[in-house]
């Protein structure tokens, strides 16, 4: 039984609300980030929403010179290249965030298995503002 | 594993590709057609293009690189195969890979006796910010892009991971460009076919002709390390780690394979096909390996039954240098984080005892995303005829292999070809 209340627009309205959300079908069971509306290990069991502690540690990094449209548009670029990682949450799934609060002129000094936790950035793409979000180190 | 067998044997008849570049005021059908004509002239015994039962097109955002959707029976139609199923397929950088095994799989199921297989991008004409914002479309637009992930970040990402995890460093990235540039500079259809030494004299003789400060690079190591010369892209991966934005096209004819000498002397047998899918980078256990290229090449290798040991040469989806490496273990030519080991050593140098990306890869030849899975089945057409001209690896080349990969591998695709 699939649970329709989780949409592909779940996970970006939790971290609107400075929340860090996945879902699971079961106590005890993956859970999955961003929200999945459907377990693959058990296709017949509802879903549940699962707030998470928002800790976790630094998977792997780049820091970005030459930056999308959007991140140029909030201020990124050659002069103020921006950190973006993957960090494994303490509940045990990973995901993709902006890295926030390293030296992004020094790329040397970012390691790997930092301890992280979740911040949340208020970012203005053209008219629409939007909450992005990143993660610091602990 | 459940054993799997094709239906009807495949084998290449016909293989060609437009020069690869960047051509202003050149579409995909222009460059499609030139690639048809060096197709046609490859053909032996020469066929009638009535002949061509299905189209299959590789081809990843017409939309938005030229403005073009529906591109299958547009380019059909071009090359005046009006009435013919056209189908494009659309896998991201493994569009082409995939458009291949598909029409392999058509042959197979009896449906289709001629398939002519195209690849196609057009990637030049947008500006450098639209170009990287088109790319990301191949990632997680939802998930992964709004953090600020770009497809060099995606790359450099697991670079990072794969340094930390094996202790090694950027020196093998280097040596990757530096291998591929050698190997392009062979090839006259590749987009940057000049050896980076050459690249760095051009660079002293400019600054010369124009009065200013000629620099004084030690070498080529010095000169790839030079911010202003090679700059940094996506921390650790530096502007000659990255595949250039090139417009080409490139075609190969596929015939159901009792039918194969009728059309030539020395057909080419696909003898091992693969595809496998995954999720987005932060999703998968390991991001120092591409887990769905591990699967199709065990897929292609069962199908074969051959084993990496047995391949001549490879072509693999070096997109970015440190991709190349990766890809050498994830095909099974070398233990994971021996590829950075083999690359420094030469290994799979154009002599070397498992060349790899001998046409100059996605590095040199460039990387007209749409066309590079089907380029790459051309130059181990080359190779394995004995056709390669001054990059040839030599007469005993039987089996060759290629691996294309789509975004940071959310698609695979591995075949492996035959000289019988």
């Amino acid at each position: 039984m699939t649970d329709l209340s989780i949409s592909t627009a779940t996970y970006a309205e939790k971290i609107h609300a400075h929340t860090l959300a996945g879902s699971r079908s079961g106590e005890g069971r993956t859970i999955y980030v961003p929200p999945r509306p459907i377990d693959p290990q058990y296709v017949n069991d509802p879903m549940e929403l699962v707030e998470l502690s928002g800790r976790g540690r630094l998977v792997s990094f780049s820091v970005v010179p030459v930056a999308s449209s959007e991140m140029i548009a909030a201020g990124y670029g050659r002069e103020n290249p921006h950190c973006v990682g993957v960090v494994k949450l303490d509940e045990g799934p990973s995901i993709s965030a902006q890295i926030i609060g390293v030296d992004t002129k020094n790329p040397a000094s970012i390691a790997i298995g930092m301890p992280m936790h979740a911040e949340f950035i208020e970012r203005t793409v053209g008219e629409a503002k939007r909450t992005v979000l990143a993660f610091t180190p602990a | 594993m459940k054993e799997r067998t094709l239906g009807r044997g495949v084998a290449v008849v016909g293989a060609g590709m437009s020069r690869f570049g960047a051509f202003a005021g050149k579409t995909t059908r222009d460059l499609l057609a030139e690639a048809y004509r060096d197709m046609i002239a490859s053909v032996d015994r020469g066929f009638d293009p009535d002949e061509i039962d299905g189209v299959y097109i590789g081809n990843f955002s017409s939309e938005l690189f030229e403005g073009q959707g529906h591109t299958a029976p547009i380019m059909a139609d071009w090359l005046g195969l009006g009435h013919r199923p056209a189908t494009r397929v659309e896998n991201a950088c493994a569009s082409g890979g995939t458009a291949l095994r598909d029409a392999v799989l058509g042959i197979a199921s009896g449906i289709y006796d001629v398939v002519l297989v195209g690849g196609i991008e057009k990637m030049s004409d947008l500006a450098i910010e639209r170009v990287t914002d088109a790319l990301a479309t191949a990632g997680d637009e939802l998930f992964e892009i709004p953090s600020g992930f770009t497809f060099p970040a995606f790359y450099a990402t697991m670079a990072t991971a794969y340094f930390a995890r094996y202790g090694t460093g950027p020196d093998a990235l280097r040596a990757v460009a530096v291998k591929n540039h050698d190997n392009g500079a062979l090839n006259p259809k590749a987009h940057f076919g000049m050896r980076i030494c050459d690249v760095m004299e051009s660079k002293k003789a400019a600054a010369l002709k124009k009065g200013k400060p000629v620099p004084q690079w030690a070498g080529v190591d010095d000169f790839l390390n030079d911010e202003r010369a090679n700059p940094m892209i996506a921390w650790p991966l530096r502007l000659f780690d990255c595949s250039p934005v090139s417009d080409g096209a490139a075609c190969v004819l596929l015939v159901r394979e009792d039918l194969a000498r009728a059309y030539t002397d020395t057909p080419i047998h696909i003898i091992g096909t693969g595809q496998a899918s995954d999720g987005p980078l932060h999703g998968r256990a390991d991001i120092t390996t591409v887990t769905s290229a591990r699967l199709a090449a065990r897929d292609a290798f069962a199908l074969a039954k051959v084993t990496p040991g047995d391949i001549s040469l490879a072509e693999v989806h070096d997109c970015f240098t440190i991709a190349e490496i990766i890809a050498t273990e994830d095909i099974g030519f070398f233990e994971p984080g021996k590829g950075c080991t083999a690359a420094l050593e030469g290994v799979t140098a154009l002599h070397g005892a498992k060349p790899v990306n001998t046409s100059g890869g996605l590095k040199s030849k460039g990387h007209p995303v749409g066309a590079s899975g089907v380029a790459q089945a051309v130059e181990i057409w080359k190779q394995l005829r004995g056709e390669a001209g001054t990059r040839s690896v030599g007469p005993n080349a039987r089996l060759g292999l290629t691996h294309n990969v789509g975004g940071t591998g959310q698609t695979s695709v591995v075949h492996i070809f035959e000289r019988r």
